[in-house]
């Protein structure tokens, strides 16, 4: 068995008495001692901190400009990356040649370079992926140099604008390089919790410094992963290898919003992306299945692999559910799973079996809970 | 009281043996949010699974810590699920059994032995 990596505020986890699991690789705090329940509820009612430094952060530069970095990025990415404006950041997935999800990534314009974030379980493979299909032209790194955290909630911006007072002009998803002590930090003002918030890349020699700074201030506590998972599955915020992965498409993933028009049918860059034949078809028709909000009827909650049936008896599973628990701020149970699209709409039911028992369940909106971004 | 190897304990009343969760199991499971308890009536052997508790985290079973019927459930738990987390030992009892063998109970763990078990 290999050694776990340790995130620069491993040493910062352990002082805070969190308790550590293996998680893609690293160390992980799960949760800290005010548990899940309360980490999640103060995050929605404060600020909650979040180590996300085993991300991977990786800059991309070319030597014939920014605009031929963008083009050359969305052969991989089917969103409109030119249409990044600098300072800005978008949401998108890297595709395979089958359409579906190799993984989901947030890009950023820097001005002069593409900064991206993908996830922790994915980035040899995406970072191995970037370097094999972009033109020699473009040049990747992987920066190893950094933190990544997250501060969400409704006291985030209070908390960081004491020590970082211009993330008051940012807007959401705005990304902004910001001169903090002489040291550069990279502000996004995103995150995957629903929350207004931020994400911060900054130095990892700074990081413990800040966490501890950030988190003695009265809104701020630090968060661990199982509510960092409870509060995006509020948000309706898709899980890479769970709730999306290389056999789902961006519309069936329910995605598609992702996807400019401009990269579409008749758009002026459309297609020209790994899996455009069939991506491109069922943004023009449907996909035959697709990711749905589902409300448990009951109270047990219904977790990842929960089968779902069309009816009480009978025999054919219809779909799966991929994200699923009990969600704290709306004190119900609450998942999302792939249906047939022609069980989709919002407020069908089906039934999911639960230790034997079929169970109904509702198809909801999403998210479950309203996102409180600072659009 | 007396304690299994899955962090039960049980408790004489009369002649019926009541049945809970320890307070290290409960600290370990996280936030209780859901509780499925067996039928009243339910003849049960022992490590079957009769009682579904799920936490934020994720779900487990708790098993019946004897051979036995199930002769009292204790619903008002299942409508608050949190008594786990904040009274184990007392309000947050899961079922109370007719043990077939209450010299069984002389095999399980006494509450000294229980803190060795779990360090």
């Amino acid at each position: 068995m290999t050694a776990l990596n340790k995130t620069p505020l491993y040493d910062f986890h352990i002082s805070q008495q969190a308790k550590m699991v293996p998680f893609a690789g690293y160390d992980m705090p799960v949760q800290y001692p005010l548990g899940v329940m309360k980490e999640h509820l103060h995050t929605r009612a404060a600020a909650g901190l979040f180590d996300v430094s085993h991300m991977g952060q990786v800059m991309l530069t070319s030597d014939q400009g920014l605009e031929a970095l963008c083009l050359a990025l969305e052969a991989l990415v089917p969103v409109s990356i030119t249409g990044i404006a600098a300072g800005r950041q978008r949401y998108g997935v890297f595709t395979n040649e089958a359409g579906g999800i190799l993984d989901d990534l947030m890009i950023a314009n820097t001005g002069d370079a593409l900064f991206l974030v993908v996830n922790a379980a994915c980035k040899s493979e995406d970072i191995a992926h970037l370097k094999a299909n972009l033109p020699a032209h473009v040049t990747v790194s992987e920066i190893t140099d950094r933190a990544l955290l997250a501060l969400q909630g409704p006291s985030a911006e209070t908390a960081l604008s004491r020590l970082v007072p211009s993330v008051t002009e940012m807007r959401f998803m705005d990304s902004h390089r910001i001169d903090v002590d002489g040291t550069e930090w990279w502000i996004s003002r995103s995150g995957y919790t629903g929350e207004d918030g931020f994400e911060i890349s900054l130095p990892a020699d700074a990081a413990e410094a800040f966490a501890q700074t950030i988190c003695d201030m009265d809104e701020v506590a630090p968060i661990g992963l199982g509510a960092r998972d409870s509060l995006r599955l509020e948000a309706g915020l898709c899980l890479y290898g769970h709730d999306i992965d290389t056999t789902t498409s961006p519309a069936e993933g329910n995605i598609a919003w992702a996807i400019q028009k401009v990269r579409r049918t008749d758009g002026a860059r459309a297609g020209g992306f790994a899996g455009e034949a069939r991506i491109l078809a069922e943004l023009d028709g449907a996909p035959t299945r697709l990711r749905v909000g589902l409300l448990p009827q009951g109270r047990a909650p219904m977790r990842e692999g929960t089968p779902l049936f069309a009816s009480q008896d009978s025999a054919d599973q219809i779909g799966v559910i991929t994200s699923g628990g009990f969600a704290p701020s709306l004190e119900h149970p609450i998942a999302m799973g792939y249906l047939p699209i022609e069980l989709s709409a919002s407020g069908t039911e089906v039934f999911a079996e639960l230790r034997g028992k079929r169970l109904p369940v509702h198809v909801t909106d999403m998210p479950f809970r309203p996102s409180t971004y600072k659009r | 009281m007396k304690f299994t190897e899955e962090h039960e304990w049980l408790r004489v009343e009369d002649d019926l043996v009541v049945v809970g969760i320890t307070e290290h199991a409960a600290t370990a499971l996280g936030d209780v949010v859901f509780i499925e308890l067996p039928d009243e009536g339910t003849t049960v052997s022992k490590d079957d699974e009769v009682v579904v508790i799920e936490s934020v985290k994720a779900a487990s079973d708790i098993l019946a810590p004897l051979d036995g019927e199930i002769v009292e459930v204790n619903g008002p738990l299942a409508e608050d699920p949190g008594k786990v987390n904040e009274d184990p030992l007392g309000d947050a009892w899961f079922f109370k059994m007719k043990v077939d063998d209450m010299s069984a109970l002389d095999d399980l763990m006494t509450e000294a032995e229980y803190k060795a078990h779990i360090g």
